[in-house]
């Protein structure tokens, strides 16, 4: 094949150098489009080719780290989860993740995001400090109560859905679709005790109630985790919460080992992973 | 240290970019509009309502000027934004607090979200909008 018989994909990037560059601006380079071409695969060539000192963050090329959310053609994606056969065009605009300050070219500031996450809890509260320290058991959890909160769980931080959100994009003080997610991920996990806690951080103009459902986070989220439902369920479980119509519950206590003679013809359990043997 | 990094919010531009454009985005900005629209409607309102306090002269000079075709194409405007919002409102009331968004599910590619849920009661709300504010508000503030 000659190289005239190549195609060419245009990527317009976004750059912006601190210290340098007033203002952010665009720049255009050609590149050899070779088949399964993800948009992170074309800035790497882009990089190799034309623009050496082009910065973006990525790691695990595989949808899982959440660190290559960009502004893929107007919307954001995850670069490498995005083929650029898929995008339908010669032309690949990419810009950094919007209503984050860019540090520089394609590398968002998720600092304000991962701040906020971090005032909402996102982790198991419970009283029983010194079972959390040195586990001797297991805490007791079913197959349905894990279903309660593990579509938000697959949740990968990446910043598409802040990137998406029109309310984010006006209101500093919200504190956004992914630490919300988050906070209701705790909340419903049947081994947490912390509603009451997070409550007090939820309520007011930064919390869910700044949210009016425009759906955006739901629909960009690379990993169908599904904010927006999550955010109006925590809104539910508040409301039900101030009219004490909410079921109380202690977090779930940890797993009794069974008691009685073990059958013969089930195997033996693998060594334990805590706890004395 | 200050920080060199450039800021990237994107303000109003946000309502109308960034995103994927679902159905429940379109809803979003037209309630934003409507309100707005509505909030202009009531300061204009009582603007002109309060000039029968000073004397009615001004109220009957007041009530000339808003009397001609372009404010009652206006007020249809007013009351069309008025079905729309209260509706809208209506219909995230019942999501905001938890109905028709599902309940959490394993998610599956393709993935199927909670706004794909809710459009069917979307569009319920923009057609029943659709046929009381032509209908009804033509035939008050056109044809009168």
């Amino acid at each position: 094949m000659t190289d005239a018989a190549v195609k060419q994909v245009t990527f317009h990037v976004r750059r912006f150098e601190p210290g340098v560059d007033r203002a952010p601006h665009w720049e255009s380079h050609a590149i050899p489009l070779t088949p399964g071409m993800t948009v992170l695969d074309g800035l790497w060539k882009l990089k190799e080719l034309s623009a050496p000192s082009l910065a973006w963050r990525s790691s695990c090329r595989m949808g899982i780290c959440g660190s290559c959310g960009m502004l893929i053609n107007g919307r954001p994606r995850l670069a490498c989860n995005t083929q650029i056969s898929e995008l339908g065009t010669d032309v690949v605009a990419v810009a950094p993740l919007p209503n984050f300050a860019i540090i520089k070219d394609l590398v968002p500031d998720l600092r304000p995001m991962f701040e906020t996450h971090r005032e909402l809890m996102p982790y198991l509260i419970r009283d029983d400090v010194a079972e959390q320290d040195d586990p001797t058991l297991e805490y007791w959890q079913s197959p349905h109560e894990l279903e309660h909160y593990l579509q938000f769980s697959y949740c990968i931080k990446c910043g598409c859905c802040m990137a998406a959100c029109p309310t984010v994009a006006t209101d500093p003080q919200y504190a956004g679709p992914m630490p919300l997610g988050q906070a209701q991920r705790y909340n419903t996990d049947s081994r947490d005790g912390g509603f009451a806690e997070r409550k007090e951080v939820l309520s007011g103009g930064s919390g869910p109630w700044r949210c009016h459902f425009a759906g955006e986070c739901s629909q960009v989220c690379p990993k169908g985790v599904d904010p927006a439902k999550a955010i109006q369920l925590m809104k539910r479980e508040l409301v039900s919460d101030l009219l004490r119509m909410r079921k109380r519950r202690d977090p779930a206590p940890v797993v009794q080992p069974p008691k009685g003679p073990r059958r013969e013809e089930i195997p033996a359990a693998p060594p334990r992973t805590a706890g004395e043997a | 240290m200050a920080s060199r990094a450039h800021p990237n919010r994107l303000g109003i531009k946000g309502w109308v970019a960034g995103g994927r454009w679902g159905f429940a985005r379109y809803m979003y900005t037209l309630h934003r509009l409507t309100g707005l629209g509505l909030l202009a409607y009531f300061v204009m309102h009582i603007f002109v309502t309060s000039t029968r306090a000073i004397g009615p002269e001004s109220w009957e000079q007041a009530m000339e000027i808003v009397s001609g075709p372009l404010f009652a194409f206006g007020e249809y405007l007013v009351f069309a934004a008025f079905v729309f919002h209260a509706l809208n409102g209506i219909r995230l009331g019942a999501i905001e607090l938890g109905f028709a968004v599902g309940v959490p599910i394993e998610p599956v590619y393709p993935y199927e979200t909670s706004v794909g849920r809710t459009q069917r009661l979307a569009k319920a709300v923009l057609m029943i909008a659709f046929v009381v504010a032509v209908w009804g508000g033509l035939d008050f503030f056109i044809w009168k």
